[in-house]
This record gives C-alpha cells, structure tokens and sequence, in this order.
C-alpha cells in the first residue's frame, strides 16, 4: 500500500472509503431455477414455484454462476475456496418471497483478493475482502395515488456477486475509478454487462472521517441507492463534507444508513444501527456446500482473457502508445479489439488510436452505437489512413471520408471518387486558385506585405475554400509564399 | 373380506388378475371412511371426484397390460406434501385455502405408477407436534381407543392405515413423526435415511431433518412404497445420487449371524414396563431366529431433545418466514405492511407452532447464536459419530420407537416438555440421517399397540427390512385389527 492520504477539511482530515458492489451476473438462467434473466420482460412472467418460494420448493445452484464467480475471483486476484457454503439471511419484505435471501456468509466463493487504479497518475492497488453468491430480489411497485403497491418477481433469483473491498479508499475520485475498474473487468470476463443505471451494477459506500494521522478509524456510515457513475462520486463527496461538518460542530457521527437523493444531491439518514436487521445468517440446509476442484479452477484460469492492466502494459510497449491512450483504450475489450485490428490492417497504432478516441468515440456517443456493432470497420480506417499517407487525402477531408464510412459503410476510397475528394496536387491548378485569391483580396495582400503574418492563414483559407478543401495545404502554403515573395 | 382390509401386495394379485378393479378397492376404502371418519378424523380433505378418475386411470393401464406395483392402489398422502390441484393444508389455518399449482417429487413418482389418492391426511400443523392435537382442523383419534391420540404429527397417515381408510400412506419424519404414530396404531412406518426421497414439494419444517416414508399394514407393503418414492431428484440438492436397491429383495433373507446393538441408553429406569418387556421380548425372537445381540452404547442420547428442539425450531423459524399474507394463504387486514404481517402471523398460526418460531428465532439470534445454534450442531455431530462408533460392530440397532402406548387426547397438550419427550427415542436417528423402522411387537394390557424401533446404517434400509420382516412373519402382532 503507498502511503498516501488526501485531505479535507483545511488539510485536517482523510476519509476512509469502502465498497459493497453487486453484480448481476450474465447467466442465461436463475441462480437457483431455471427461469430466464432476460430484462424488462412483462412482470411475473419469468417465474416459477422455486423463484415464487411457494411452499415446499428447492433451490438447485446454477454451475454457470459458480463459474463467473470464480473467474472474477481470479481475475481479482483472490484466493478461491476449495468448500464454500450458501447462508439464509432473513428478513421480511413483500419482494422477497421466502422471507430470507440465499446468500452466502460464512465461507464465501473468494476471497483475499485485490485490483489496480489509477488516479491522477497515481497508482493504488484496492483490497477485495471477499466476493460472494446471492441471489437478487424482486421488485416492489408502488404506483402513485393508489393505496397498495404491487411485486414484480421476474428479477427474484438473479444469480449477483457480491464484491466487498477493504476499505482502503481514500477519495471519491478514487472510489469511482474503483467503479469503473471493477465494471471494466467485470466486462472482460462477461459475467456481467456493467450498467448501473439498469442496476446490473450497484454499489453501496461505507464511508468515515478521521484526522490526518489518526490510526482508528472514524464512524462509518452506510450510503445507498448510487445508481450511476456520476452519483458514486458526487455521494461520497457530499459525505465526507457533511460528516466533517458534524464533527467541526462538535456532533457525533452516528452509525446508519443513509439514502442518497440524486435530485437534492444529499444524503439522509434511512435506519440507524439500532434499527438495523439481524439477519440470523445461518447454513442453508436445502443447499450442499459447493466443493471446487483444482481442476476446475485450474480450467477457468486457463480460459481467463487478457486483463486490463496486461493490456494496457502491452499497449504501451508494444505500440508505444502513451500510458493515457493504453488506458482509453483497454477499458473496453471491444475498443481494444477493434484498434488492434486496424493495426492488423496495416494502421499505424498512433494514428489508429487518434482517430478512435476521437472521431470515432465522439460518433458512437452521438447515436448511442457499440463500436462492434458499427458500418465502419476497423480494414476501412487502416485503408483510409493509407490514402493519408500516400497523400491522396488531407487530413482534413479525411474526417468528412470517416463520417461518410461511419454512415454508409462504404470504403474509403470509394467515398473519395465518387464525392471527388481526392487532393488536388497539380501545382497549375493550385498556381490558379493561389492567383485568383491575391487578386481577389488585395487589401489584405498590401497588409501581409507590410508584416501582418496571420494574414497568410487568411489566404490559405480562401485557397482551401474555392478548392472546396482538396488542394493539398503544403503546396498551398509553398506557392503562395513563393508569388508573394515571402 | 373387504378390499380396503388388504395390502398392497394382496390387492397387486388381485388386479393383475383382474379379480377386481381399481374403483371396486376404491368404493370399499370410501364406504369405510363413511362409517369411522366421524370419529377417527384421519383425513383433512378427501377428493372423491379425483379418486375416481384416478381409479379409471389405473384400470386403463391395468387393461394395456402394464401395471406398476401402486397402480390402482388407494394410497392416502400427508398433507404436507404438495399436491398440483389439490388442497394443501399442512394443518395450518395459514394454508387452509392453498392450492398447490405444482406436484410433490415423491406422489409425481406415485402418479406415475398410477397410484389412486384417496385423500390428503390429518397432522399437527406444520408437522409439529406427538398427537396430531395441534392440527388447526380437528385431532385425529386411535383407532385402537378413540379416546387416545394416534400419535404424530402424521398421525392421519399411521390412522388412516390402522383403520383400513386406505391402504397406505406416505407421512414425513421429522423427528419421529412417522415412527411414533406408527407405533402408537400399530402399523409399520419407515422413515428413510436422510436423501433417500426427495423433500421436492414437502412443505418444510425442519429442511436437515425432514424426510418422507411409507406406513403400511406390513413390512412388504412399506418396501414396495418405499421403491416407488426413493431415489435422486435433479430439483432436491440433498437428495443423494446413490443406487436404490430393489427393497422387497431384502424380504425373507436369512438374519442369522446379524448382530443387533442394544443401546443401553434406550432402556431406562422408569420407563413403561409394559414397553420395556415387549421390546425385551421381540430381541429374544430375533435372537430366536439366528441374531446375535451386542451392547452398544451412544452415549450423547441425552442430548438429543434438546438438541433436536435448537436446530428444528431454528430452521423452522425461516421455513415458515414465508407465509406472510403477500402472495398466497391466509391474509388478516392491517393498517400498514408490517401490521398486517403481525396480524396475519397472530391469527394464521397456532400456538405450538408460534412458540417453535420463537424459540428457533431466539437461537439464530446475534449474541445466541454461538451458545445455540452452533452448539446444538456441534452435538448434533457428535450423536451422528455415536451411531458411526456402534455401526462398526452392529448390522442394526433395536430399541422402543416410543416411550409410551398411545397417551390420552388432551393428557399432553398442555404440557409441551412433556409432549416433546415422546419423541425421546426416535429423534436422534433423525440427527443422525440414519434410517429407522417402527413396527409392530405387542400390545398393552390395555390393548393398545406397542412398537419396536429397528435403525439402520445410511443408506442400508435393506439390513431393516430383512430384520424387520423376519420378525413380522415369526410373530402374529401385524395381523390385529382394531374394533372401531
């Protein structure tokens, strides 16, 4: 662990950060029947007797969930446990049908495990405590004006992981890079589709102040209900401070929960400790414990991906690519793919990367497409970036090229020959142009001469202009300077 | 005779002959419910329109030539296992109107043999209970002394057989609950080793201890049901991926040179004489016939009630977390979620079973949980290790299934110490998996009937069986009937 605190309070305080976070996992069926996960299904149509715990119904363990949650204990670096064992954990809810979720308590799937961030160029390696099975509820419905609420049962059973870190958090930037790190390993391994406004992800912050300097540490308080990137942040934040208010005014922190309303941007209290449940965790005895075989482990390490931070060192050595760049790109295994197969076309990784993190994310982001689902394919960038090379293009009338490729699909080429893009070189042709601009703007040509240079950005402009942007600007730059005898 | 005064076995020749049909077996089942239900109460529910078609069913697969070994028999089934379409009550004012809409692992195999359901059977609710006293519908009486208990909790089931309403019955055992009644009306009940029958669809009570087994009117009838409803079930994780033997094999082998432990701890000072002598008698008949008896000792015995009554109650205590008004049974009305919660837990269970909740709740209590639940699982252990120790040098246990002939309605039920302790015999074999078998070996002079408890290792109901058949065809008790 580097030694390394942030402060607040005037410099007088750190805080102290840990993450509860659950993952549903991307199983085609329920942790412990065989009802579909699929989302946003019309309600109670996904259900059966085990998932309704009608009397007298048993749970049988989904292997498949098992599995994604031993791959994410590896790819965490956590022990995995040979025996492993489900726990009831009790309490009422109208959501939850047995009155107790299968959880797991004593002996859990993982543990012992750790991942990398990065912040601010500063790179801290996070505890993991543990990584654990349960099983989703279902969802209460309360719909306004009327006097009783309604049960959805279609997401009961969900097989989640919960994923526990130490808590060694020090700053809410580094608690939402903790956040996207988890989901973008979680994306790697496909066990799970990372959306915390879906509440596939979520996310739930034990969080305390101490001073600076201080051993023990402070009062922690529970926060709930963060429900997107952004509110990971800013709910931690709002925390800290109001817990150092408290503090400063000679208050006490007390123990609870509290909500995070995204609208006010606060937190409130929901139950204090007194009020918590005891959930009387005990083994369930409709389940065996889970035994792991070596052998089994040994066979899900050997089909692990490559992991972020591999890839990311990778990147950099192998195309030299900047730690910034390697990072944007590895955050995302389908981005990654996608670059490393315009390098495979002949692209040159700097160029391929450029254009990736910058026309291309900002074209996704327009209209919301996964990069592995677009017309543009990597072949056509690296073919484009040809055409730049070979001075065919500028790179100017390369980015209209690749909004035309992203659009319809087509080749760079054929874009070029059929809206004539091609780069005027002929130095006749641009003698004229660069001719017809002088004589046009004379004015401005007697003020370059007497030595206002940004008049010649003026000129090349209106060059570019009447050539409707092909001529080549090097040549441009050269003819003009030559007939002004610059 | 009448068809209903048979077993299975008999009524097998009779239809394969096609002397009689299923509904003719049916009809004489139904007349004898007419005559004694009014004061035996065996049943909760009895579907007669089902049976019928049921019975037209069996006598369809009769005529195609490929009967099963139930098929066309009247088998009455406990009412806590689910049946699709048919009233489930589990005894319990919380179920009384809970219709299952799936079927029970252990009647699916049934049904598939063509059974013919003649009803769902009486219990204590929720399978609590020695008497089936705490049922919320009615208490079932001895057929032998209608003022007495049959025993429970499934003493619809040992009634309902004792009094020839059925042919037989499938009851669960959760500490007795087959054995005990069984031994109080004086019919065979078997409770298997633990993961031998599925608990798909059996409503829970105690989920580690649970299990489902026969009652018969004799030793061959309880392995012929046994077969049908044993082996591994894909929807229950505890169910043990083991072989199942053909049990009616084990009928009418040779018990000569089987050791049978005595376990010292099962013959007490002050316990019924009547009992003792009985029990006494029927090990010098099995020694009579070739046995060898060896003393043996498990030694934590004592600890077995208390023990018992921890784990039950604490699985209890979130088996039954469930009926909460939300989704399905009894709902009582209250002014928010959590008053109707307590409104319709306060009205929808009885008291036996509320003080059960309680207790269990109390153990897995943060701060109680250590001193009780865990302990109670660290002793549980050590009884499971004292059937492992004397296993090594027994075939079979013997000892009384219960301390007691049938009590007297009422004598009991306001006293549960007292009640819990006539479970005193049969509930560590439940702690330790193992199976048991309690059938007839003589009667008080009050002429009531007396049980022998015979335990097996895990999974070798086929050393029970051959004991306990050998003793049933050297002895006259199986074939009393009572006078109702």
């Amino acid at each position: 662990m580097t030694n390394y605190t942030l402060t607040y309070g005037n410099g007088k305080y750190e805080a102290v950060i840990g993450l509860e976070v659950h993952a549903q996992m991307l199983t085609e069926s329920k942790i412990f029947c065989g009802c579909s996960t699929t989302f946003g299904s019309e309600p109670n149509t996904q259900t059966c007797p085990v998932c309704e715990g009608l009397p007298g119904v048993l749970p049988v363990l989904n292997k498949k969930a098992v599995e994604f949650s031993i791959k994410t204990g590896l790819a965490m670096n956590c022990r995995i446990s040979r025996q492993s064992r489900f726990a009831r954990k009790n309490y009422f809810y109208p959501d939850l049908p047995k009155a107790y979720q299968i959880s797991q308590y004593e002996l859990p799937i993982c543990e012992g495990g750790h991942i990398d961030i990065t912040v601010n160029g500063e790179h801290r390696t996070i505890g993991i405590t543990r990584i654990h099975m349960e099983e989703d509820a279902g969802k209460s419905i309360h719909e306004s004006g009327s006097n009783y609420s309604l049960v959805d049962l279609n997401r009961t059973g969900t097989p989640l992981m919960e994923i526990v870190s130490e808590p060694d958090l020090r700053s809410p930037e580094e608690a939402s890079a903790y956040m996207k790190k988890m989901r973008t390993i979680l994306r790697y391994l496909g066990v799970c589709d990372g959306n915390m406004e879906q509440g596939s992800l979520r996310c739930d912050a034990n969080v305390s102040v101490r001073p600076v300097g201080a051993k023990e540490f402070g009062t922690r308080t529970e926060l709930k209900n963060i429900n997107s990137f952004k509110f990971v942040e800013k709910a931690i934040e709002y925390e800290i401070k109001r817990q150092i208010k408290v503090i400063e005014d000679g208050g006490k922190i007390i123990q609870e929960t509290r909500l995070w309303d995204s609208t006010a941007g606060v937190t409130n209290s929901m139950r204090s400790k007194e009020e918590a449940h005891d959930y009387r965790y005990f083994p369930d005895p409709d389940l065996v414990p889970i035994e792991v075989s070596l052998e089994w482990i040994d066979e899900i390490k050997s089909g692990l991906p490559e992991l972020p931070d591999k890839k990311i060192n990778r990147f950099m050595n192998e195309y030299s690519l900047p730690e910034q760049d390697a990072e944007m790109l590895a955050s995302e295994s389908a981005l990654s793919d996608w670059f490393e197969n315009v390098v495979q076309a002949g692209g040159s990784p700097k160029a391929a990367a450029n254009w990736i993190m910058g026309d291309m994310t900002k074209l996704l982001n327009e209209d919301g497409t996964a990069i592995e689902d677009c017309r543009l394919k990597p072949s056509m960038l690296a073919d484009m970036l040809r055409l730049i090379d070979k001075g065919t293009i500028s790179g100017k009338i390369a980015k209209t090229v690749f909004e035309e490729m992203y659009k319809t699909g087509k080749d760079a080429e054929a874009i070029v020959k059929e809206k004539g893009l091609v780069q005027i070189s002929d130095s006749s042709a641009i003698e004229q142009a660069v001719a017809d601009a002088i004589n046009g703007n004379p004015a401005e040509v007697e003020r370059l001469k007497a030595g206002e240079e940004k008049l010649l950005g003026f000129l090349v402009g209106q060059i570019m202009k009447s050539t409707k942007g092909k001529a080549n600007p090097g040549m441009v730059n050269e003819i003009l300077k030559q007939k002004l005898g610059l | 005779m009448k068809l209903n005064e048979l077993t299975i076995h008999e009524l097998r020749k009779l239809l394969d002959n096609r002397e009689i049909s299923p509904s003719d077996i049916l009809s004489d089942v139904y007349n004898r419910a007419d005559v004694v239900e009014e004061s035996i109460k065996a049943y909760i529910s009895i579907p007669k329109d089902n049976a019928a078609k049921m019975a037209q069913d069996a006598a369809a697969i009769i005529a195609s030539g490929r009967p099963n070994l139930l098929t066309g028999i009247p088998i009455a089934v406990k009412d806590n296992m689910c049946t699709k379409g048919i009233r489930t009550t589990c005894g319990s004012k919380m179920l009384a109107n809970f219709i299952p809409t799936y079927e029970s692992t252990a009647t699916s195999k049934m049904l598939r043999q063509g059974y013919v359901m003649t009803g769902k059977l009486n219990m204590d609710e929720f399978a609590m209970g020695s008497s089936t006293e705490n049922s919320a519908f009615h208490t079932t009486k001895n057929p032998w002394n209608i003022e007495c208990v049959p025993g429970g909790s499934s003493g619809g089931s040992a009634a309902a057989v004792a009094a020839d309403e059925c042919i037989a019955a499938l009851g669960s055992d959760t500490g007795g609950s087959i054995r005990q009644p069984a031994s109080l009306c004086g019919v065979v009940g078997m409770k298997p080793t633990y993961g031998l029958v599925s608990r798909y669809g059996l409503v829970a009570f105690a989920s580690s201890l649970d299990q489902i087994g026969p009652l018969t009117k004799d030793v061959t009838d309880s392995a012929i049901l046994l077969n049908a409803i044993a082996g591994h079930d894909p929807l229950d994780s505890t169910s043990a991926p083991v072989h199942v033997p053909d049990f009616t094999e084990s009928l009418g082998k040779d018990i000569k040179g089987m050791k049978i432990g005595i376990p010292g701890e099962y013959f007490i000072d002050g316990m019924d004489k009547e009992v003792e002598a009985s029990v006494k008698e029927a090990i010098s008949k099995l020694e009579s016939l070739g046995a060898v008896p060896v003393e043996v000792s498990l030694p934590h015995t004592g600890f077995a009630v208390a023990t018992y009554y921890l784990l039950a109650t604490s699985e209890a205590s979130s088996n039954l977390a469930r009926y909460d008004g939300v989704r399905y049974g009894f709902r009582a009305q209250g002014k928010d979620l959590i008053d109707m919660y307590m409104n319709t837990r306060a009205q929808g269970f009885g008291p036996e079973v509320k003080r059960r909740i309680m207790l269990g709740t109390y153990a897995l209590s943060a701060g109680y949980y250590d001193a009780y639940y865990k302990k109670a699982q660290q002793v549980r252990t050590l009884i499971k290790q004292d059937f492992d120790k004397a296993f090594q040098s027994v075939d079979i246990i013997v000892t009384p299934t219960a301390p007691t002939p049938a009590f007297r309605v009422g004598e009991k039920s306001t006293d549960p110490l007292q009640m819990y302790l006539s479970d005193i015999f049969t509930i560590s074999v439940n702690l330790a998996g193992v199976p048991a078998i309690s059938l007839p070996c003589g009667f008080s002079s009050s002429g009531l009937p007396i049980g022998l408890q015979i335990i097996g290792k895990h999974f070798d109901e086929s050393s029970i069986f051959s004991a306990a058949y050998a003793f049933e065809q050297s002895t006259e008790w199986h074939k009393r009937r009572p006078q109702i």
